[in-house]
């Protein structure tokens, strides 16, 4: 179910995800706290390359690591088969890409 | 505490593995008592058809673990009085493992894994050579040392909750035993031991939450063992060690 490299890309994406998190719940403070509006968020993101990587790579990472962890609740939940199980894996994974990367170009995007 | 002249109330799981219902018993509670006492009190005089398993009596032999109200213990060593609730026991097999009659469960799977991980010896000598120096404060020996107690019990097996939810996982005591060969200067099998607990089902089964520690009677820690063994294969990965 659960093999060593999914382990270690689960861990490792953890460790790339961390510093993520909090860069971004800052920012989230920061914008709420400063009151911007959406305008003038969108102002400092679109064209941006800093933000383009920096959520893009945050997207990237989150979608490996939910896909690996929804993997396992999901066999540990009900009795599957593996190929269901990969199934599931890559369609959460590619969906979550798929919104997560739609978003980082909305914003980014000039 | 209760006094002489009290009773307590007792179900006890009676069945196969098919089908089963607990039965209720009244047993004179003492000032002293065991949940093995209890067990032993009804088999003699109530039910006398009642299967259980028990050997030492003291703790050593780890055959005699048993379900009290929902939680692995080792009744030998387990006073009634620090387990019942108002006066009430339930006591059932042994959770995880197949019934084979009454509180008897069959304890196959929980070896059969030991071996399954490696937690055999594996030896690399042979009875010609030198005994080799084992050295107690050796950071490794000292990791070894604090998981060998294991009395083979399967309670730890019992209150994990990753091995109902994964039949095929192999479990806090067979990994411990891993662990500690692991450690051990004179056991040879250090790849055959990643390999097997690196597979589906090994080390990377275990979600840490530790109810293995919290239960077991001889305070190991397998929860501290497999945290090892996952730190030794994911080195072994990142360096592709074979
Ligand atoms: S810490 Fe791991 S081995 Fe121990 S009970 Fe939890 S899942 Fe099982
Ligand atoms: S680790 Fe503890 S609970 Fe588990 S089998 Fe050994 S002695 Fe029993
Ligand atoms: S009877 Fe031996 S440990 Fe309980």
């Amino acid at each position: 179910m659960l093999d060593m490299r999914l382990y270690m890309l689960q861990r490792l994406s953890a460790l790339v995800m961390a510093p993520l998190v909090f860069g971004h719940i800052a920012v989230m403070i920061y914008a709420i706290g400063g009151g911007l509006s959406a305008a003038e968020v969108l102002g400092r993101t679109q064209g941006s390359v800093g933000w383009m990587l920096f959520y893009g790579t945050f997207v990237v990472v989150v979608s490996i690591h939910a896909a690996i962890g929804l993997r396992v609740v999901l066999a540990e939940t009900i009795r599957i088969g593996r190929l269901p199980l990969a199934l599931f894996s890559w369609a959460v994974c590619l969906g979550l890409l798929y919104m997560g990367l739609s978003a980082v170009h909305a914003v980014t995007a000039s | 505490m209760p006094d002489a002249a009290a009773s307590l109330s007792v179900s006890v799981w009676r069945g196969g593995p098919e089908a089963g219902a607990f039965r209720s018993f009244d047993v004179p509670a003492l000032k002293n008592q065991t949940v093995l006492d209890v067990v032993a009190w009804i088999q003699r005089n109530a039910e006398p058809t009642l299967s259980y398993r028990f050997a030492c009596r003291v703790g050593m032999c780890g055959s005699c673990a048993m379900m009290v109200n929902g939680q692995p213990r080792w009744t030998c060593r387990t006073h009634v009085r620090k387990v019942a609730e108002d006066g009430r026991l339930e006591i059932a097999p042994l959770r995880n493992l197949p019934v084979i009659k009454d509180l008897a469960v069959d304890m196959d799977p929980f070896f059969d894994k030991w071996v399954k991980a490696e937690g055999v010896f594996h030896s690399s000598t042979d009875r010609a050579a030198d005994i080799a120096p084992v050295r107690p404060s050796t950071p490794a020996r000292v990791a070894a040392d604090a998981g060998i107690e294991c009395i083979n019990c399967a309670v730890c097996y019992a209150a994990c909750d990753s091995v109902a939810a994964n039949p095929d996982y192999l479990g806090p005591a067979a990994l411990n035993r891993a662990w500690t060969l692991l450690n051990d200067a004179k056991d040879s099998g250090r790849v055959a031991i990643l390999d097997a607990v690196s597979r589906p089902g090994g080390c990377t089964s275990c979600h840490s939450q530790g109810s293995c520690e919290r239960f077991c009677p001889n305070e190991l820690s397998p929860l501290t063992s497999i945290a090892g063994l996952k730190r030794e294969a994911a080195w072994r990965f990142l360096r592709k060690e074979s």
